[in-house]
């Protein structure tokens, strides 16, 4: 018997699957002609979804028996989530145009992984947890290789779906052997089940969920993927899995780490810490030497992975806070890099992804290199730019929670990525001019990029109110 | 003026200016950059006329509170160090801005809006009342000078750049750390609280050494110095002035308002060894000026030299030094600034900077002569210039901790005297060996008009020192007070021997007694 109350919970999820099903239709029956109307449709769904979040929570936090969590925690997420997957659908009509690929089911795809990254966040449950990764893993792996008949994107995707489809079933089997040794899949059963101490089987199926869900946020070592993906995936898809499913995953991770595995907190806190370093140093040294602005932003997104998971190595509800403030602010910059990112093309109008074709574009696109460079230097971490405080906050949390020493080494390797983003900043600003871009960027990406470069700059006034959001997402975890 | 904003608008007009120079074309970003840091000149004397000087009110004035970000806040307010430092500041940014009216001449506006960007921070430095808004400020400074010296700077800049980056920001990134502790131990941003809350001397020893990092490389201390020499050199003629003249300070700043009143007893026990850095960087850096072809690394080495004898007045603990530390290196920003302009001036005329491809000036440029005469001497410590009472306060006050410190530092003012003269014989004197140079025209209006304050702020301060030293005399003695408790003893303490008794001693054991004392 579904009572009314749960359904109403997930009412993001419902409008959603309902508009998705009718886009695919639309789109089916009007052909490639109905891409622009699609999209807008889709935004309009996203949009739908993001406004009933506010109802949603009215009818939890619990649905459907425990599966489904309305909490605060979702609401915050998904806020993200649908925010991020609307701006990749209105970033990527040109880049498709350009390539021949203009097609509707871009949009009705990426509603589609909305779905399932909005049931990973509110999953209460280890099996709603795995449905819900999974329908926005095959959204995602078709996305990557959406251009067809372009061999890198193809790759990408085929690449993304055997090592993802490996990542998943190392999750279900952590799954599997927590359910053995707990006789629970529901996150709360798990953690009443360990309350009385963990024992070696329960352990290992920890090491294997965590396993599973470090791929799905690509922190080292189950980075590998990443490079290539972010590379031969098409740029707005690459823009999306940059930041949507980011969020999404590491809500996962959050969630699963506090709600299911907190009596657990000092084992995983290891592999946390570790990770977390692990990503932080990779990301940078290795980043260094890329030529490709793609492979460099997805070794940008290991690197901030490693940090946002610094504020979960505290475990404290700051801590908690503090990683899903530094998702808000990475996405903001992640999309914004993208809008700029996209607006790459030579003077033909076709998509260039080198470094060193930006060389001296400070000199042609003026609005272009300054927001580039805001992006660039916030990502950096370099004050009084946003991105500063995203890695303050989780730095902050750690020292709180008397991991000094992480946070001290921490901070010190963001020395080493702080180099490459400056890197880019110099092809811009200080090198003599390439073969000059396209005369102008696209209104929509312009507007994109211009709202993410005043978030980022006048970041601080939101502080207020990002700290009351977060706090009240953290807080419905514990 | 009570409740009035005036340090606000302080950093309102320059960042207005900042943002119409952007889109601004070249000449009106001149003339933008121009009014709105001559306006901000105006604003810094308005504020120190209403200071109050005589220590009687509180010690913090025109403070301002909005707690419009979250965890921290828009708190400002000065006292008299912080007044003196940025004065120095409202005082060199019309003068950077007018030295690079000729010589920059791309991209303008960019470079503008860089200037008044670093203007707007660097007042913010020296204002922040709030922990984590001082951070901000202090660090946010990397990008418009990383901008400056990467896009307007000589032939090497990118690496100059980088290094300065990189440098600085690793310096920084642990400071911020030790922030985040103590403000979680002390429950408060706001700096004056912190700086009188007292943190276990235990932890106070790593928390100064993470402050520490920041301030040295800042500063720039020996062997964190690199960076310096560098970055001067391949920074354009007004990046050196401000980076010399107004972000160096910034090390010194910190150590006078963070690491001494926040960490009192590890400040105590680690003298010595700033002390040790501080004399190997007097001779050290001295020495490496003496042999440089190059005049702006000459001035460089020298700049470092100069900060070291701030640090050993910083860490004596006493007024005599404190005072004269603050005196240093507002002595030093004008006395630098004002020589890194004379270098300018006779590279924008002959674009190099070899001390070689000079010689005679005297001759065919007699007014820059007697300016760049001028402030040799000042750097070099004569009485009657400003530097002068600096060094003088700082060697005193270390005197009375180290003798040794205080020998050692002092010959940092022979080989001062020897570097500098000996620079201003091959580039004034002799002959004119260069056709060139001696072909080279006299300063123009705009050269004097931009040396001329400079020349007379140094004459003051050597002449009537009194009117800097007075602001902040209540705060130093605030400070002194402050660290009364920890300051180590000296090491010249007067010691009464026992009186033999009369008719057994000798003459001379009597005598040689009294001189061991």
């Amino acid at each position: 018997m579904i009572e009314t109350a749960s359904l109403l919970a997930v009412l993001p999820e419902l409008i959603l699957t309902g508009s998705g099903l009718v886009l695919m239709l639309i789109a089916a029956f009007g052909g490639d002609r109905s891409t622009h109307a699609v999209n807008w449709l889709a935004v309009l769904a996203l949009l739908a979804a993001g406004l009933s979040l506010c109802t949603s929570m009215a009818h939890g936090p619990v649905a459907f028996d425990g599966l489904v969590r309305a909490d605060a925690f979702s609401v915050y997420a998904k806020a993200l989530i649908y925010g991020a997957a609307g701006a990749a659908i209105l970033l990527a009509p040109r880049f498709f145009a350009a390539g021949g690929a203009l097609r509707p089911e871009y949009a009705v795809l990426i509603v589609f992984a909305a779905i399932g990254m909005g049931m990973m966040v509110s999953a209460g449950d280890m099996l709603t947890l795995y449905v819900g990764l999974e329908m926005n893993s095959l959204a995602s792996y078709v996305l990557a290789s959406f251009m067809r008949q372009d061999e890198k994107s193809s790759e990408a995707g085929l690449k993304y779906f055997v090592l993802g489809s490996l990542a998943s079933g190392i999750l279900l089997y952590g799954i599997s052997l927590l359910y053995g040794f707990t006789g629970s899949t529901a996150f709360d059963g798990i953690a009443i089940a360990m309350g009385d101490g963990v024992s070696k089987g329960e352990l290992f199926g920890l090491v294997f969920v965590l396993a599973g869900l470090a791929f799905k946020i690509s922190a080292v070592p189950f980075h590998m993927w990443t490079p290539d993906v972010y590379e031969g995936a098409p740029t707005p898809v690459t823009a999306f899995f940059g930041s949507a499913p980011k969020v999404a995953a590491m809500g996962l991770m959050v969630r699963v780490a506090i709600e299911a595995l907190g009596p657990a907190g000092l084992d995983w806190q290891q592999i946390i810490i570790f990770v977390a370093l692990a990503s932080i140093l990779f990301g940078a040294v290795a980043a260094i030497g890329q030529t490709s602005i793609k492979r460099l932003m997805a070794y940008s997104s290991i690197n901030n992975v490693g940090f946002a998971l610094v504020g979960l190595a505290a475990g404290t509800p700051a801590g908690v806070a503090a990683t899903m403030s530094y998702m808000a602010i990475y996405v903001v910059m992640t999309i914004g890099a993208f809008a700029c990112i996209l607006q790459m093309r030579d003077a033909d109008g076709k998509p260039v992804d080198t470094i060193a074709s930006l060389a001296g574009l400070s000199q042609s696109r003026k609005g272009l290199s300054a927001a580039f460079a805001i992006f660039m230097f916030s990502m950096a971490g370099i004050p009084p730019l946003f991105g500063f405080w995203a890695k303050f906050l989780v730095f902050d949390a750690a020292v709180a929670a008397n991991l000094t020493a992480l946070a001290a080494f921490g901070i010190a390797m963001s020395v080493i990525g702080a180099f490459y983003y400056l890197k880019i900043i110099k092809t811009i600003y200080f090198d003599e001019p390439a073969a000059p871009y396209e005369a102008k960027g696209g209104a929509v990406e312009n507007i994109i990029m211009a709202a993410c470069a005043i978030v980022i700059v006048f970041g601080y006034l939101l502080n207020p109110l990002l700290d009351k959001a977060s706090a009240a997402a953290a807080a419905s975890l514990f | 003026m009570d409740g009035f904003p005036i340090l606000s608008l302080m950093m309102a007009v320059p960042m207005a200016g900042a943002i119409a120079c952007l889109f601004a074309g070249a000449n009106n970003a001149r003339w933008i950059a121009l009014i709105a840091t001559l306006v901000d000149l105006v604003l810094g004397v308005v504020l120190w006329i209403n200071f109050d000087q005589s220590g009687a009110g509180a010690q913090w004035q025109f403070t301002e509170y909005a707690p419009i970000f979250g965890r921290f806040a828009w708190a400002l307010g000065i006292d008299g160090i912080a007044l003196l430092l940025i004065a120095l500041t409202v005082f060199l940014m019309p003068i950077c801005i007018g030295a690079s009216w000729n010589a920059i001449n791309k991209r303008v506006g960019e470079y503008m809006a860089a200037f008044l960007f670093m203007e707007v921070l660097m007042i913010g430095v020296f204002t922040a009342q709030d922990l984590y808004l001082f951070y901000i400020m202090f660090e946010a400074g990397l990008i418009p000078m990383y901008l400056i010296i990467g896009i307007w700077g000589g032939a090497n800049r990118i690496y100059a750049s980088y290094k300065f980056f990189l440098y600085t920001l690793l310096g920084s990134v642990l400071m911020l750390i030790a922030m985040m502790w103590m403000v979680h131990e002390a429950g408060t941003t706001r700096i004056p609280d912190l700086m009188a809350y007292n943190f276990d001397p235990k932890i106070q020893i790593w928390l100064f050494l993470a402050f520490f990092a920041s301030f040295a490389v800042k500063m720039p201390m020996w062997p964190v110095h690199t960076w310096l020499p560098d970055a001067h050199v391949q920074a354009p003629t007004a990046g050196s002035v401000i980076l010399a003249g107004v972000l160096l300070k910034m090390g010194g700043y910190g150590f006078i308002r963070f690491s001494l009143p926040m960490f009192p007893e590890a400040s105590a026990q680690l003298a010595p060894w700033v002390w040790g850095l501080s004399m190997v960087a007097v001779v050290y850096t001295s020495l490496i000026a003496l042999v440089q072809s190059d005049m702006k690394k000459l001035i460089a080495y020298s700049s470092v030299a100069h900060m070291a004898i701030v640090t050993i007045g910083l860490f004596a603990f006493n007024q005599a030094g404190l005072e004269g530390a603050m005196m240093v290196m507002l002595g030093h920003g004008l006395v630098s600034g004002a020589l890194f302009l004379c270098v300018g001036v006779i590279y924008d005329r002959l674009h190099t900077r070899e001390i070689n491809r000079y010689g005679g000036l005297a001759i065919n440029m007699p007014r820059y002569a007697v300016l760049f005469l001028l402030f040799t001497m000042a750097s070099v410590g004569l009485p009657g210039t400003s530097n002068f009472v600096g060094e003088f306060l700082s060697l005193m006050g270390i005197y009375q901790v180290s003798t040794w410190a205080a020998l050692i530092c002092t010959t940092g003012i022979i080989l001062g005297a020897a570097y500098m003269l000996y620079l201003y014989r091959r580039i004034c004197y002799g002959d004119q060996v260069n056709a060139d140079a001696a072909a080279m025209p006299d300063l123009s209006a705009r050269e004097i008009w931009l040396l001329a304050p400079i020349a007379a702020a140094v004459l003051w301060m050597g002449v009537y020192p009194e009117s800097f030293l007075a602001p902040m005399r209540p705060d130093i003695r605030a400070l002194e007070a402050r660290l009364a408790p920890a300051a180590p003893a000296g090491d010249s303490q007067i010691k009464m021997g026992a009186p033999k008794p009369a008719g057994e001693g000798h003459h001379e054991e009597a005598a040689a007694h009294g001189e061991a004392h």
